[in-house]
């Protein structure tokens, strides 16, 4: 089953290595990981999706919490949660395909945000099947090149996910 | 107050009410070593790095301070490295310093630069690249406190030459606050209780000592345990010297090498109360087979322990003393007399037991328990000694036997036992060794020499990695490779060849006792050899196909469960 973790860490040296490492060493496969600061400074967020049982899941979650500058790590998918991913995909483009093209992008809520005669740079967010499926109708077209960030994910609601406490 | 980064380090160790550092100097530590000169903090230089850390891991194990390693940058640093995660490995508190190139060099592969920190990421419970010199004072402080609380062990600190010669207003450093780093030392109260009662309901139960009762220092909570609770008691590897070896019952070490009444006792109880072990794999063998009636409660300080290897049903976070504290006064006395005269019985028809006709290993460690009575520092390297010493000498004093049980590293032995011999300097300082270990690390004969250390060492010499040979003999259908040394040296005469030593052999069952009393009167750094036969094979031996479910026993025997 795929899991996705919220691991809060202080931004120092060398911690994305502490924690991919921590992975790797220990035979976990990380399918997405997506790092970024948050609103409280030093302190960043990794989002981390998972492949594992729940004894694999127990076991990094414990491991990680062994990790000195990890500060809190939460379990998502024990709660409700909402996730997003973004892709940017440069695509082949000519006259005969434009139209078509821009079709695809508005049913699938994405833009393009780069345009030149022969070519279209297009952002999309959404989940990660959301991201295939635009990937999939725009793939006969001819994908130049395409960038995903990995899975970021928060806690559905008002509250804070249990025990994040930062500031 | 301006002071330099070298200055700086020194103080920190000072604070930290360190007094020996074993080290190695070289290029990027020449600050440090001459900082050295300035203070009461004795270097002891050792023959090679990984002697360092394994002398300060010594050191460390048998006293109340951090033992402290220091190493040049590149070869220096990894050299530590074995030495890093044999203390890892072991949950030993240590600091490692390394010196590092200038800044200005990092990551231009510099002569003698290497990433250390990203070397050892792996084995290290945490690490530092100083990157300003006035954050040393913090980051010693921290250091001094992740080492050596929650489950300790090792934390290296990477030190810029540059960074060494840098001035800088210094600043007290403040008690360490580490956002992320809260260790949980204190049982949860429902928890305790509920396992008292689980203890009431049991019909089977045992205890199970590992290696992190020693590290709590609850020797006499456990003593108090053991009044109150009439029940089997077993150790880990790194659990033998937590308890007087000499309870009645108590009935040896489990797993792989472990006593058959151990063995029979894990197969048979209906609870496991594990106080600090760790379900390694030498202990459990085959988990599948693996105390299989038995509800599991486990007392860990690490959370990450409970229900790694084995499936916990009673997890507690505790620190063992602390769980002890609690769990003590609310427990009545409970007898199992039933219990323990049914592993009795078994370990009177398969007692652990040597050759009586001819001299061999566990004679003479038997004879030496006898003789200093149980209470010598114990000290081995890695093979066969090693697994003899932990089944026949008996400890009747805590905390006394120094031994590479997690990495299972050779060579530990001599440099450990100089870190002993520092940290207890009167006390019996032995090594057990055999001679393929003993050649990893025998340089360090001089620095034993050089610090006035009257270390013993016991060598069982069979020229052969005879453990590697048990094991090509009962999995490899005997067909033996790369075991033999066909070249060793004379060991009585090499020993003799450094200066006020002496060198004894045993070749006859009649001299051991007095050849054991000779080296341990004599006063000085003595090599006891004992040549023994290739064909010694530590039995019992678990089945790797079974585990503890059988043993092979001696004499071609097998027990089966």
């Amino acid at each position: 089953m795929e899991h996705t973790i919220s691991v809060i860490v202080e931004n120092k040296a060398g911690v994305l290595t502490r924690v991919s490492g921590l992975f790797s060493r220990r035979g976990y496969n990380i399918k997405s990981l997506a790092v970024g600061e948050t609103d409280v400074p030093g302190i960043s967020r990794m989002t981390i999706v998972v492949n594992g049982d729940e004894k694999t899941i127990e076991q990094v979650e414990k491991q990680l919490y062994k990790l000195i500058d990890v500060i809190k790590v939460i379990h998502l998918t024990d709660e409700e949660f909402v996730e997003r991913e973004l892709v940017l995909i440069k695509l082949n483009v000519s006259k005969s395909t434009r139209t078509e093209i821009l079709q695809v992008v508005d049913i699938f809520r994405s833009k393009v945000i780069d345009m030149n005669v022969n070519s279209f740079v297009i952002e999309a967010t959404g989940t990660t099947s959301k991201i295939s499926a635009l990937e999939k109708a725009l793939q006969p077209y001819g994908i130049q090149e395409i960038v995903r960030t990995g899975m970021i994910a928060l806690s559905r609601g008002a509250k804070k996910s249990k025990g994040v406490s930062i500031k | 107050m301006k002071i330099t980064g070298a200055r700086a380090v020194i103080k920190a160790l000072e604070d930290n009410n360190i007094k020996y550092i074993y080290g190695y100097p070289g290029g990027a530590v020449t600050p440090l070593y001459d900082e050295l000169l300035n203070t009461d903090i004795e270097h002891i230089l050792v023959r090679e790095e990984q002697s360092a850390a394994h002398a300060a891991s010594g050191h460390s194990r048998t006293s109340d301070t951090v033992g402290v390693c220091l190493a040049t940058s590149g070869p220096g640093a990894t050299n530590l490295v074995t030495g890093i995660a044999t203390a890892f490995m072991d949950s030993v508190p240590l600091i490692a310093i390394t010196g590092q190139v200038s800044t200005s060099m990092v990551g231009t592969d510099a002569f003698q630069e290497v990433d250390i920190t990203g070397i050892t990421l792996p084995i290290v419970k945490h690490s530092y690249l100083v990157k300003d010199a006035s954050e040393i004072p913090q980051i010693f402080a921290n250091a001094f406190h992740i080492a050596n609380t929650g489950r300790k062990g090792p934390v290296l600190i990477d030190i810029p030459k540059d960074i060494q010669l840098t001035s800088f207003e210094y600043v007290e450093p403040t008690k360490p606050k580490l956002m992320g780093y809260n260790p949980n030392y204190y049982p949860n109260i429902k928890q305790v209780a509920r396992i008292k009662k689980i203890l009431e309901k049991s019909k089977k139960p045992l205890l199970l000592i590992g290696g992190g009762a020693v590290y709590s220092k609850c020797f006499k909570e456990l003593e108090e345990l053991f009044e109150k609770v009439n029940a089997p008691i077993l150790t880990t590897l790194m659990g033998k010297s937590a308890i007087n070896n000499n309870l009645e019952n108590y009935f040896g070490m489990l797993g792989l090498h472990g006593t058959a009444a151990s063995n029979y006792a894990i197969n048979q109880c209906d609870l496991i109360l594990s106080l600090g072990a760790r379900f390694d794999d030498r202990a459990t063998m085959l988990t599948d087979n693996f105390a299989k009636n038995a509800t599991i409660v486990h007392v860990d300080i690490d959370p990450a322990e409970l229900g790694k290897n084995i499936t916990t049903h009673y997890p507690v976070v505790s620190d063992i003393k602390n769980f002890l504290d609690e769990f003590n006064p609310i427990i009545e006395k409970l007898d199992y007399s039933n219990w323990i005269n049914d592993i009795k019985k078994l370990d009177e028809k398969y007692p652990m037991k040597y050759n009586k006709e001819n001299i061999n290993p566990p004679m003479v460690i038997d004879r030496l328990c006898n003789l200093t009575k149980g209470e010598a520092y114990i000290c081995t390297e890695v093979g066969q000694h090693q697994m003899f010493a932990a089944q026949f000498y008996k400890f009747s004093k805590p905390d006394r036997f120094v031994t590479s049980g997690g990495l299972g590293t050779m060579g530990y032995g001599l440099p450990a036992a100089i870190g002993v011999a520092k940290a207890n300097p009167d006390a019996t300082v032995i090594n057990i060794c055999g001679d393929g270990s003993l050649q990893m690390n025998f340089a360090e004969i001089a620095t034993a020499l050089e610090q006035n250390l009257p270390i013993k060492l016991f060598l069982f010499n069979n020229s052969s990695l005879n453990l590697v040979r048990q094991l090509q003999y009962f999995g490899s259908n005997k067909r033996y490779s790369g075991i033999e040394f066909t070249c060793n040296p004379d060991f009585c005469k090499l020993v003799k060849s450094y200066p006020n030593t002496e060198a004894y052999r045993i070749d006859d069952i009649s001299q051991i006792d007095d050849v054991i009393n000779k080296a341990l009167n004599n006063g000085k750094f003595t090599l006891v050899e004992v040549n023994t036969q290739t064909t010694e094979i530590v039995y019992p031996v678990a089945s790797a196909r079974l585990g503890v479910k059988k043993l092979d026993y001696f004499d071609g025997e097998e027990i089966l469960y």
